[in-house]
């Protein structure tokens, strides 16, 4: 049972040796692993495409990196030129030769006299020397082309071609031929094509302006590779060819944990803030607060201790330090100590591609956990369409590779209305969490609203909110809804106020109104009072004069009485009794 | 015609057939044109490699005059006599012939003895 994996092994670390790394970024990842050990790699490209760089980065790296010498054959250039010309990419050219890096001055002279056929024998016995000499495993041909133009016909280049090509294979050298070439398949070119084991293609276009490079494998024997045109850039430390994906690469760790917004309420609106590692997508018309909250961002990176970029492709980086300070988000503290690198983009000019490899070379230098990047739909402007999109794929592509948490704005043409995805660079599926800034106009004044239009994995709310910028920071506020109406700024504040009026107005209302109903209460009860003694006073006036009646009647019957006693009358029987 | 002596160094790579060529055409050549006043001297590459880096010889067969005009260079076979004449201020041409002439081939010519 354990044969196999050994066998696994064997062949894996076979495998890898038939190919030479080259060190260069991007393009090792394309080919899987480098160039075809011991054969021949063909490089074509127009004049100014970065063949020589290529060639020469080879040679230096694997001088530098691989412990591989090598040797470095010009036909074009003197090597004074080229060592000068390379200089500035910091290779260290000078301490690496003799022992490990030579160059052949093989430039025919300018008053070459021909008479007659020639080969190039002479030169491989010079390069055999030179070889074993140096124990090289590595050489390049620059401009090969210059040498074919002095043969005379293309029976002999081919023949000189072929002797060049069983010489670097016998010889087990990873070969590298550059040619110029502006159209394929004509010429030495097209036949070399067919020969090499390798072969890549440079282009140098201008779209708009815009200077754009690409590098292609248009083919290699035996190895699976990524088939696109890769743009590249000749960048500060040399060729740097960008992949969007690298071939087999692993899925990227993800986290649970989450990192403050900045703005306590913009957390809690996600449910705790953004995932670390996430991309962030804020959207807004200009002054919608799109820096400020990403100005926001990086100060709670920072304040956790986490080294954080910053770049700004709008202003430059003390304008924006004071700007944010306007809002009471104090970056200089930061860019102080170290944790925060504050990068103006502003005087960054050429491919969408230029600015990327750049963000992601000084990210890498100052080691950012959190980057920001604003606007990034700077890299749409124009000559940029083409490769903007893929750039910004790159880039949150890139920055999830690296675990590092990226928030980017982007500029919303108000004419383009409120769809982000209207715009060429198309982000917005791309991000993990996209918030909309927008200002709604209403009773003359404009006012900031946010909303969380996406994120992914976390609850969030979504509800349009009110963004309020004051000296002391950010707040988010719910808005005010009345009547189906959502209302913001001094509207919301009046409404609110008018509210609070109307309460305490009726609050007041009711006191009275109890007040009023206490007195005529009060009122009443008296004149019930007042009624019950009158009523009393009538029933014993009543009674008196009744009293008062049957004194009278009893005293009228005595008195009859007596009359009658008096006159001495008899009854009688039916006389009306008199009354009063 | 003077007496100078043309000394010429010849860079051969091996025996092949360019070699032998180029050193038959050049004794011919010095035997028609500089009977008795020249000297040839044949350096084998594949013997002598470091010569050829030391002299950047990558082109063969490459013929380099020492003398009258030092690190004049005619690569190839050395078939077609003609250019060969006219740098080492031989031949049967005269100034008035070539009215398009480079100068610096000119200046060979006002060089050339009469």
């Amino acid at each position: 049972m354990t044969a196999a994996p050994v066998n696994d092994e064997k062949l894996s670390t076979e495998k890898r040796s038939t190919k030479t790394p080259t060190g260069i970024t991007g393009l090792d990842e394309m080919t899987g692993g480098g160039l075809p050990r011991g054969r021949t790699t063909l490089l074509a490209g127009g004049s100014g495409s970065g063949k020589t760089i290529l060639g020469l980065q080879f040679l230096a790296n694997g001088a530098r990196h691989y412990g591989e010498p090598g040797i470095f054959v010009a036909f074009e250039e003197t090597p004074a030129r080229i060592i000068a010309n390379a200089e500035t990419f910091g290779w260290n050219l000078e301490q690496l030769q003799p022992k490990m890096l030579a160059f052949i001055d093989a430039q025919p002279p300018p008053d070459l006299v021909q008479s007659g056929s020639f080969d190039l024998t002479g030169m491989l016995i010079a390069l055999e020397e030179k070889v074993d000499e140096m124990k090289a495993r590595r050489i390049v041909f620059d401009a090969l082309d210059i040498m074919l133009a002095l043969l005379p016909d293309a029976a002999a280049q081919r023949r000189e071609i072929y002797r060049l090509h069983a010489w670097l294979l016998e010889h087990e050298l990873t070969g590298v031929i550059t040619l110029k070439a502006e159209s394929s398949n004509s010429g030495p070119f097209g036949f070399m094509q067919f020969m090499v084991d390798c072969a890549l293609i440079l282009n140098h276009t201008m779209v708009l302006g815009v200077s754009q490079r690409n590098l292609r494998v248009q083919k290699y024997r035996g190895s699976s590779f990524d088939e696109n045109e890769s743009p590249f850039l000749i960048g500060s430390s040399g060729f740097e060819v960008a992949v969007s994906r690298t071939l087999g690469r692993s899925d990227v760790e993800v986290t649970n944990e989450r990192i403050s917004s900045g703005v306590a309420r913009i957390d809690t609106m996600l449910g705790g803030g953004y995932y670390r590692g996430a991309s962030v997508l804020i959207t807004g018309f200009p002054g919608t607060a799109k820096t400020t909250l990403s100005g926001a961002f990086a100060e709670a990176a920072c304040a956790r201790g986490e080294r954080t970029m910053f770049v700004s492709f709008d202003s430059d980086a003390n304008e924006v330090i004071r700007n944010l300070g306007s809002v009471g988000i104090r970056l200089e503290r930061f860019v102080d100590d170290g944790s925060l690198n504050m990068v103006s983009a502003r005087t960054i000019t050429g491919s969408a591609e230029t600015y990327l490899v750049r963000i992601k070379t000084l990210a890498k230098a100052h080691r950012a956990r959190c980057l920001v990047v604003d606007p990034v739909s700077t890299l749409s402007k124009s000559g940029n369409e083409l490769t903007a999109h893929s750039v910004a794929e790159r880039l949150i592509d890139w920055s999830k590779a690296e675990g590092i948490t990226l928030v980017c704005t982007s500029l919303l043409d108000e004419m383009a209305g409120q769809s982000e995805a209207g715009s060429p660079l198309q982000i917005s599926t791309l991000a993990d969490t996209w918030i909309h800034l927008n200002y709604v106009v209403q009773a003359g004044e404009r006012n900031r609203g946010m909303s969380i239009i996406k994120s992914r994995g976390t609850a969030h709310s979504n509800q349009v909110r009110e963004l309020i910028l004051s000296d002391s920071g950010i707040t988010v506020t719910d808005t005010y809804t009345a009547g189906g109406e959502v209302l913001m700024g001094t509207l919301r504040w009046e409404k609110e106020s008018a509210g609070r009026h109307a309460a305490e107005a009726a609050t007041v209302a009711a006191r009275l109104d109890s007040a009023r109903l206490d007195a005529e209460e009060a009122e009443l009860a008296a004149r019930v009072k007042s009624l019950q003694v009158e009523l009393a006073a009538k029933q014993s006036e009543k009674l008196v004069r009744a009293r008062s009646a049957e004194i009278h009647e009893s005293e009228l019957a005595l008195a009859r009485e007596r009359m009658s006693q008096l006159r001495g009358t008899d009854e009688a029987p039916d006389l009306p009794r008199v009354t009063r | 015609m003077s007496e100078e002596i043309y000394r010429f160094r010849l860079f051969v790579a091996g025996e092949k057939p360019n070699s032998l060529l180029a050193i038959a055409n050049l004794t011919e050549l010095c035997e028609t044109h500089l009977p008795g006043r020249h000297e040839i001297e044949i350096v084998d590459v594949a013997a002598n490699p470091k010569r050829a880096l030391l002299e950047s010889i990558f082109m063969t067969p490459t013929l380099v005059s020492v003398m009258p005009y030092p690190g004049r260079r005619i690569v190839g076979t050395l078939s077609n006599t003609e250019p060969i004449l006219q740098i080492l201020g031989l031949g049967p041409a005269q100034r008035r012939d070539f009215p398009g002439m480079k100068d610096r081939h000119a200046s060979l010519l006002v060089r050339q003895p009469d």
